[in-house]
């Protein structure tokens, strides 16, 4: 079980939850049962090619994806995942 | 005086203090530092604050001798390496050289002969340091008691250019705190006027001044504060004509902005021009912090290559913010702001904070340079006018934006 914290702008689609909990041993099993329990969450995370949107970063724990193993990164038990979008509020 | 004090050490008179101290310490004539024949040394200042005023020796470092133990490790990091010492005589500079050697373990450290009097009388080239007023002295008072500002971060502080995009929610507080602390010159890009609606969080505006350019608002406000703070007025909005022009006179600046296409725009100008961005982002209850500090760290494009859909981009204005919340990024920022321009302390480069107002929570994430990012992977002058600003499907981007 890992923790995937959930940006303001995708609070929405998660029931407004902050914080939700979604099993799998990588990166791409957790945001499958994420996007299984959120069905909105899917194509603002995942491009139609099932690869991860550009404009949205994931963190494990303080690391970006991108530079571990990509979707295929291994998940553990009590790991922290940050779905990240940029924002650009200023005023 | 003869014989033992109570304390059981020799009585000694000045001079023979002096007689016996010059027998350990090596004394360097004037002419000698300034042909550089002491290799590598690193020539220290001992004198008071006032007492530079007439000029001091070129590329010395300045320790008052009362703080001399306490800072030099800062100015002579390797015991190992010649420090030269001086002071406006040669006497302060000798005792203090002693108190180097003895009590801390320097290898090398000499006193010049005659102080900086003989150095001025041997007609050797000086310059005649910026100094703070006493006005100043006491203004920043508590900065001159950090070792980290002292007075010689404080003329950095006044001498830095520093441009705040925005005179809103961020801006308010970081102008507002730039300009306490001296930041001498503060650029406001703002084409906007105070709506009541702004007062919430916006706290260099005020009831009175609704309906004004918020770059005056903005300059009344920081006049009152702190009359040693230059206040450039730019009320415009920032675009691709303007960009180049307007940010190449800053060391620094301060990214606040409410949308994308001018995120990426400066991201891109600062680059080719070299500036370091202090950026920051809010919504809702949350924030985030960076610095963009090109070709040392990532620029905003290597952490996000492109933007999201509108629908995923909200504004604050059309999503709320919390109040305090531009308050505490904002003075984030200004802190990231006064360390670059001090040179001290881990600026947050590499490094992405999150800000969770409601959880009470501080999350620092990685982020590194990306190999292939369409602009900071390659060389400055290589970046076109052309591209500048532009990401892919910035046509589409800014008319679902409208």
């Amino acid at each position: 079980m890992a923790i995937v914290r959930i940006p303001p702008v995708l609070r929405p689609s998660t029931n407004g939850e902050r914080e939700v909990e979604a099993t799998g041993s990588t990166i791409g099993e957790v945001l499958a049962s994420l996007t299984e329990a959120h069905p909105a969450t899917k194509e603002q995370i995942f491009g139609a090619d099932g690869t991860l949107n550009r404009y949205v970063n994931v963190y494990l724990n303080d690391e970006d994806v991108r530079v571990l193993g990509g979707l295929d990164t291994a998940v553990r038990e009590g790991d922290q995942l940050v779905i990240l979008p940029a924002m650009a509020g200023g005023a | 005086m003869e014989g033992s004090t109570q304390n059981g050490n020799p009585a000694k008179s000045a001079a023979e203090l002096m007689a016996e101290i010059k027998k350990q310490v090596e004394e360097v004539e004037p002419i000698d530092v300034a042909d550089g024949l002491v290799e590598g040394a690193v020539v220290v200042d001992v004198r008071e604050d006032p007492e530079l005023a007439g000029g001091v020796v070129p590329g010395s470092a300045h320790i008052p001798r009362s703080f001399l133990e306490q800072r030099i490790e800062n100015a002579a990091p390797d015991r190992d390496k010649p420090v030269v010492l001086y002071c406006a005589g040669g006497v302060r500079s000798l005792f203090a050289a002693r108190s180097l050697i003895e009590g801390m373990g320097y290898r090398d450290v000499r006193s010049m002969r005659g102080g900086f009097q003989l150095w001025k009388d041997s007609g050797l080239p000086f310059d005649v340091p910026q100094t703070l007023n006493d006005e100043q002295r006491d203004r920043y008072s508590r900065h001159l008691l950090l070792n980290e500002v002292g007075v010689e971060g404080q003329l950095k502080l006044l001498n830095a250019k520093v441009l705040l995009l925005g005179a809103g929610g961020l801006g308010s507080p970081t102008a507002l705190y730039l300009a306490a602390a001296g930041v001498g010159t503060i650029g406001i890009v703002d084409n906007d006027v105070v709506d009541r609606s702004n007062l919430q969080r916006q706290i260099i505006h005020t009831e009175d001044r609704i309906g004004t350019p918020k770059v005056e608002s903005a300059a009344i406000a920081i006049a009152a504060l702190n009359p040693d703070v230059n206040v450039v007025a730019h009320p415009v909005r920032i675009d691709a004509s303007n960009i180049m022009e307007i940010i190449s006179n800053y060391d620094i600046v301060v990214d606040g902005v409410d949308n994308f296409p001018t995120r990426y725009l400066l991201n891109d100008a600062t680059v080719r021009l070299g500036i370091p961005v202090v950026s920051a982002s809010i919504l809702g209850f949350e924030g985030q912090l960076s610095v963009f500090a090109p070709y040392v760290g990532p620029c905003y494009r290597c952490l996000f290559p492109v933007p999201p859909p509108p629908e995923l981009a909200p504004s604050c204005g059309a999503n709320g913010v919390l109040g305090v919340l531009p308050g505490t990024m904002g003075l984030l920022q200004a802190t990231e702001v006064v360390k670059l321009i001090l040179e001290q302390g881990e600026p947050l480069i590499g490094r992405l904070l999150l800000y969770d107002a409601l959880a009470t929570e501080f999350t620092t994430l990685k982020i590194s340079r990306d190999p292939e990012c369409p602009i900071c992977s390659r060389a400055p002058d290589a970046i076109s006018d052309d591209e500048m600003g532009v990401f892919p499907d910035y046509d589409a981007f800014c008319a679902g934006s409208h």
